[in-house]
């Protein structure tokens, strides 16, 4: 596989890896039939990210693209996050293999899906303002063979 | 750097003694096979007289030996081959699911072009029920074609049964021995096969050649077109020095075979026992008995192929996965997926496929690699995480 040396330097050392406890928000998507599951958990202290863990199950660009998110929005506020795009990952790791760009699409869904999960808890919005502002029903199709078995 | 290489199944290094008598080959007797002049002569008689040292290690005969430029043309060849000049006695082939791709996808090719193929299934170890096989006979049936051998995860199939089944039936038995020539001795007369493939490069000869054994009186047709070569059954220049070096990987590969293979077979079983005690939540795939002595094929729950590679690339390690990261598609592979695994514990499979070269202090950095590199994925693995909190 043509990884960058980005892409090489963080599934070797990834960064951020681990849980939250008590987190303020969770996010997983993929499946294991597809050989991709990504995990993000996020602490949010006054609508800003002060720190953020991952998981994945998957290969080295999945490793990767969770690796370099998780310092992306590290720091930033809730709302800046939500605009990481699948395309800044992969522009951030110098490139991804063609065959690989569902991984960075992953990374950006797992966030959104944890973010989601922290307006739920907050319980300020109604579940249709937080998939709008989440973009929810975009996600779940990174895989292509998608069962929801999570 | 210096690479620690266990993927022997994907291709072997180039033996010291097989590039020595290629050599001459290459560089002063350049001359074409096919000429008339004396300097082509040379190669004429080296050609022909390996194709008799090729021939005599299987107990075939001289003129059943057709050089190709590996398995996979010998595997198209053999099936498309037979299919097309056997078509007016039926259009039924037989093979299995767990065949490499060049079977797999050329019988695909013929199903486009009306032919009908049975793909057998596969018990949980890999192997092929000649029960099933004698039920899926049909009276068009006019070739089985099941592998000697499985690339990934080493399991020998009943051959000697199978080549019974056919001759009984009058069905032409072909089989695609790439995995298993150099490792095992094999006799096609008393295993009734008409038609074998082998790929020099398997056996530490060189790469871009290879033979196919087709028993005479077999028909079959040729797919490249072109020069008389091989009696007009496979056009083109003969590779002179990759006939020759084949030749030579053969015979050293049968010479102290037995010897060989057991120092291998300890090596392997060392890994294995070694594995086990070291490391939880593992399955062995493929017979334990009926199994090439090079291959340890071995999945770990919650993690994912590719990531494995990478890592232990990273230790200089080469080794191989079935998963779908590895396998450029978005599937695992076929064949753990017929001998019936989930497809999260085919993702985590990997391959090590032990070779002549190999060592004890070898194996010993690889699974003290694998030790570190598992449990370090794992503990980045959301479904291991699931996995232990179930647990408690």
């Amino acid at each position: 596989m043509d990884y960058s040396d980005k892409v090489i330097d963080h599934y070797t050392n990834p960064r951020n890896v681990g849980e939250i406890e008590n987190a303020s928000g969770i996010g997983t998507v993929g499946n294991p039939v597809c050989g991709d599951i990504m995990k993000i958990y996020l602490k949010i202290e006054n609508g800003v990210i002060t720190d953020v863990k991952f998981k994945t199950f998957g290969c080295g660009a999945a490793i990767a693209s969770s690796s370099i998110s998780t310092e992306l929005i590290k720091g930033q506020t809730v709302e800046k996050a939500l605009e990481l795009k699948n395309g800044d990952v992969v522009e951030q790791l110098d490139g991804l293999p063609p065959v690989k760009m569902h991984c960075s699409l992953l990374a950006e869904q797992a966030i959104h899906e944890a973010i989601a999960d922290y307006y739920r808890k907050e319980g300020k919005l109604t579940e249709e303002e937080i998939i709008e502002k989440c973009k929810l029903k975009n996600n779940h199709n990174a895989c292509p063979h998608q069962i929801d078995s999570l | 750097m210096n690479y620690i290489y266990f993927d022997n199944a994907a291709t072997t290094k180039l033996d010291d003694k097989v590039l020595e008598e290629m050599l001459p080959y290459l560089k002063e007797n350049y001359g074409n096979a096919s000429a008339i002049y004396k300097l082509g002569k040379a190669s004429h008689i080296k050609v022909e007289e390996a194709r008799e040292r090729i021939a005599n290690i299987f107990n075939a005969k001289k003129d059943e030996i057709y050089f190709t430029a590996g398995a996979s043309e010998s595997d198209n060849l053999a099936i498309k081959g037979i299919a097309y000049a056997n078509k007016s006695k039926g259009k039924h082939i037989i093979t299995s699911k767990i065949e490499h791709p060049a079977v797999l996808e050329t019988c695909k090719e013929l199903e486009k072009e009306g032919y009908e193929v049975t793909y057998l299934n596969v018990d949980s170890n890999g192997l092929v029920s000649t029960d099933e096989l004698k039920k899926e006979i049909r009276e068009d049936t006019i070739l089985i074609t099941i592998m000697y051998a499985n690339n990934e995860i080493g399991t020998i199939e009943p051959i000697k049964e199978i080549g019974a089944i056919a001759k009984e039936n009058n069905i032409i038995f072909h089989t695609d021995a790439t995995q298993a020539v150099g490792t095992i001795k094999i006799d096609v007369e008393d295993l009734n096969i008409d038609s074998m493939s082998l790929s020099a490069h398997k056996f530490y000869g060189p790469k871009g050649i290879g033979a196919l054994y087709m028993r005479k009186g077999v028909r079959f047709n040729p797919i490249i077109n072109g020069g008389h070569q091989e009696k007009g059954k496979r056009a083109g220049t003969l590779n002179t020095p990759g006939i020759i070096g084949m030749a030579k990987a053969l015979e050293l590969s049968y010479e102290d075979l037995e010897e060989k293979n057991k120092k291998i077979k300890e090596l392997r079983d060392y890994y294995f026992e070694k594995v086990k005690e070291k490391i939880p939540y593992i399955k062995i795939n493929g017979d334990l008995e009926k199994r090439l002595v090079g291959n340890a094929n071995i999945s770990f729950r919650f993690i994912e192929g590719e990531g494995l590679l990478l890592n232990l690339d990273n230790k200089g390690i080469c080794a191989s996965s079935g998963s779908a990261c590895t396998s450029g598609s978005l599937d695992p592979s076929h064949v753990l997926l017929a001998i019936g695994l989930p497809h999260e514990i085919a993702h985590g499979s990997l391959r090590i496929s032990i070779g002549k070269y190999n060592t004890k202090e070898e194996v010993d950095y690889l699974i003290e690699n694998l030790v570190e590199i598992v449990e370090r994925l794992r503990n980045m693995s959301p479904l291991y995480e699931d996995f232990i909190k179930e647990e408690k």
